[in-house]
């Protein structure tokens, strides 16, 4: 399946090469969670503050459960703020 | 003590400077800046006034912790009856000014009447005189700062002025400090302009005084820099991406205002986002953003420093604005490009250099280019009328529009009232997407409701800096709600509300919150202005402030009518993202608000809830 990964801020360095602005097109197998793809493309978890998928936003204790769907866009920031 | 004790009253119809002691019984009840100026002014003025009249008063104030070691300890205040709105204005800002204020000698200055020819304060530590400014009426902020630094012989002279916007007393003009700060909500700076005041500079050398207990106040200051130091957002988000990180983030949860409001996402985001001043540019290989930059006393260096390319269209006949100056933000960034469909990054900071130029707000600057876009999407305005062809979308209507109300010329004329008059002189006042006339800031409330009670309770109109909710709505600081819920929003965005009041008071900014709560102001508060100031007290300062301020607005004629939202928030659902198919549920939060407030169900406080809180 195929889903839309995007890295904002400091973690734009974690993004493949090949990535357009701040985001990535993957394809990659069913059942794939938030976590494990966090874990495959080394950003600190630390970091990966504000997780969003779809633009609702999954709490820590759920990445590691929430599984991907054909489709989903994951966008993921380090801590941040404005005004 | 934190204060200097001292204020200084300018007459401007006599041409007289006369000091007198700061009311010390009304500091110990609101602290200073924004709640002290606005006591002095609730006392002085008539709630009903003219704002452009010589009966309007402005202030312009500083806390007790501006000018002190206190990290962010830079802001002042410039307070007075708003002509945007009608209500109470009270516009913050950073940069120099508030602290060179406060070495002078001075709290706050209150300015009075009409100068009967255009004039300019100085200020030398005590003296303070009037000054002949007709060399300077006509020009713009930058010119007025640079020229009364030539004419003292002194680079060190702080200034903050207004530009032809507040001359020409456009409705939403601001007081601009140190080149690119601003009080810049509201109106203050047509209300300067009405005064015939085109600046006030200071030279102030006496550094600050007075902090009540040194050692614990330098304790105090360096732990709560350390907190600001460690946390994420404050030692490293902001100073690295701004306020500008946000743009994608609001575009994703659905929440960025587009087009006048008709989306909630806007497709070229990215390309006006802090991730594309980082990138390099295809015509000079060179990026947008230059380097962050702080204000006096601040450990945070939120501020862009950027340069426009120097073949854009907007500049490539204007070598003076090819220099590294201000911006964008991320309010200027929306308010000029997502919220009239314009994607072109450098179009976008010419216009907000020229906000910055000639003194006018780019957030209600740039909502009401996108009222006049959608009127003439209508075929309600013409070619004709505005001067240019001006679909959403536009960069060269968008550029031409900033440049002719800079200039106060032609269509700017128009632009310059603001979007709520424009649209009902053009029959749909439906179409201003405003509270209490004034302009939204950057996010709209069908994707985080507890932003469209913020909006429609805000005491100055709908702003984002009265309490934001996008911090916990979004963010999660302190605590991350859910933004598409109205439930817990009342209690939300009063804590937010009464807790700003009180860093505004103090002479901090207000982005210190990101990492502090008031458990860590209250500590520096305390070791400066004495032990008395507790927890509690600050509580009830904050609410104090607030319902002051509401009391006078309710006194200048506002009711709950006025706490409304305009119908297209309420009524078309959103298109896209989390909050499609929602509305702004404000009949579900302001009863319940009203209530938290201790409020009757006409937005009027309680007997009991002013006793309790001493008014």
């Amino acid at each position: 399946m195929k889903i839309g990964f995007k890295l904002f801020a400091s973690l734009t360095d974690y993004l493949p090469s090949d990535r357009k602005g701040n985001r990535v097109e993957l394809e990659v197998e069913e059942g794939t969670t938030i976590a494990s793809l966090i874990a495959r493309y080394q950003v600190p978890e630390r970091s990966a503050h504000l997780v969003l998928v779809n633009g609702l936003f999954i709490p820590p204790s759920q990445r590691p459960a929430h599984r991907l769907a054909d489709g989903d866009e994951l966008a993921i920031w380090p801590p941040i703020a404005g005004g | 003590m934190g204060w200097n004790r001292k204020v200084l009253r300018v007459n401007l119809t006599q041409g007289t400077c006369k000091e007198e002691p700061l009311n010390m019984e009304w500091a110990n009840e609101y602290l200073g800046s924004r709640g002290l100026a606005a006591k002095y002014l609730v006392s002085e003025i008539d709630p009903k006034v003219d704002p452009l009249s010589p009966d309007n008063k402005l202030i312009m104030a500083t806390g007790p912790l501006t000018g002190t070691m206190a990290s962010t300890g830079g802001r002042y205040t410039v307070s007075c009856k708003g002509p945007l709105t009608g209500a109470i204005a009270c516009s913050n800002s950073g940069g120099f000014f508030g602290a060179e204020m406060k070495f002078a000698g001075w709290d706050m200055v209150i300015f009075e009447g009409k100068s009967p020819k255009p004039v300019y304060l100085f200020i030398e530590n005590d003296k303070a005189e009037l000054r002949d400014a007709s060399h300077l009426w006509g020009t713009s902020c930058w010119h007025t700062e640079e020229q009364i630094k030539v004419d003292h012989q002194d680079p060190l002279i702080r200034v903050s002025s207004i530009g032809k916007a507040g001359e020409n007393q456009v409705l939403f003009a601001v007081v601009i400090n140190d080149l690119h700060r601003a009080a810049g909500r509201s109106g203050v700076g047509a209300v300067m302009g009405s005064k015939n005041l085109k600046a006030v500079a200071i030279r102030g050398t006496k550094g600050v005084s007075g902090i009540k207990d040194f050692p614990a106040f330098l304790k105090a200051t360096t732990e709560a820099k350390k907190v600001l130091a460690d946390n994420a957002v404050t030692g490293q988000g902001l100073p690295k991406f701004g306020t500008q990180v946000l743009m994608n983030v609001i575009n994703e949860i659905g929440a960025l205002p587009t087009r006048n409001h008709r989306d909630v996402q806007f497709e070229d985001a990215s390309k006006i986002s802090a991730e594309a001043m980082h990138e390099k540019r295809e015509s000079d290989g060179k990026s947008h953003l230059v380097t962050n930059a702080a204000c006096f006393g601040c450990t945070i260096a939120c501020g862009r420093i950027s340069q426009i390319d120097k073949n854009h269209f907007t500049v490539k006949n204007s070598p003076q604005y090819w220099g590294a100056s201000g911006g964008l933000e991320y309010e200027a960034a929306w308010a000029l490009g997502a919220a009239n469909g314009v994607g072109d990054l450098e179009a976008l900071q010419y216009a907000n250099l020229l906000c910055n130029e000639q003194g006018f707000d780019p957030i209600t600057f740039g909502a009401t280019v996108a009222a006049a876009m959608e009127l003439y999407e209508m075929g309600v305005l013409t070619k004709e009328q505005i001067g240019i062809d001006a679909p959403f979308g536009s960069a060269q209507a968008l550029a031409k529009l900033a440049e002719m109300t800079a200039a106060g010329e032609g269509f700017g004329k128009e632009l310059g009232q603001g979007s709520a008059r424009m649209c009902a002189k053009y029959g749909h006042p439906e179409l201003s997407m405003s509270v209490k006339k004034q302009e939204f800031p950057a996010y709209d409330s069908r994707g985080i409701q507890g932003m469209g009670l913020a909006y429609a309770t805000s005491n100055r109109g709908a702003c984002h800096l009265r309490g934001y909710t996008v911090a916990s709505e979004v963010l999660g600081i302190p605590v991350k709600t859910d933004p598409l819920v109205t439930e817990g929003k009342a209690e939300l965005v009063k804590a937010f509300q009464d807790a700003t009041a009180v860093f505004d008071a103090a002479g901090i900014c207000v982005f210190t919150s990101f990492a502090w709560t008031l458990a860590d102001v209250q500590p520096q508060l305390a070791a400066a202005c004495g032990s008395e100031w507790t927890m509690e007290k600050l509580n009830e300062v904050g609410e104090r402030i607030w319902n002051m301020e509401r009391q006078f607005n309710n006194a200048a004629g506002f009711t709950n009518k006025d706490d409304n939202l305009p119908p297209r928030l309420l009524t078309e659902p959103a298109k896209s993202g989390p909050a499609k198919g929602l509305v702004n549920g404000l009949d579900k939060m302001l009863p319940e608000y009203y209530q938290v407030r201790g409020w009757t169900p006409e937005g009027v406080p309680t007997p009991e809830t002013l006793a309790r809180l001493g008014l």
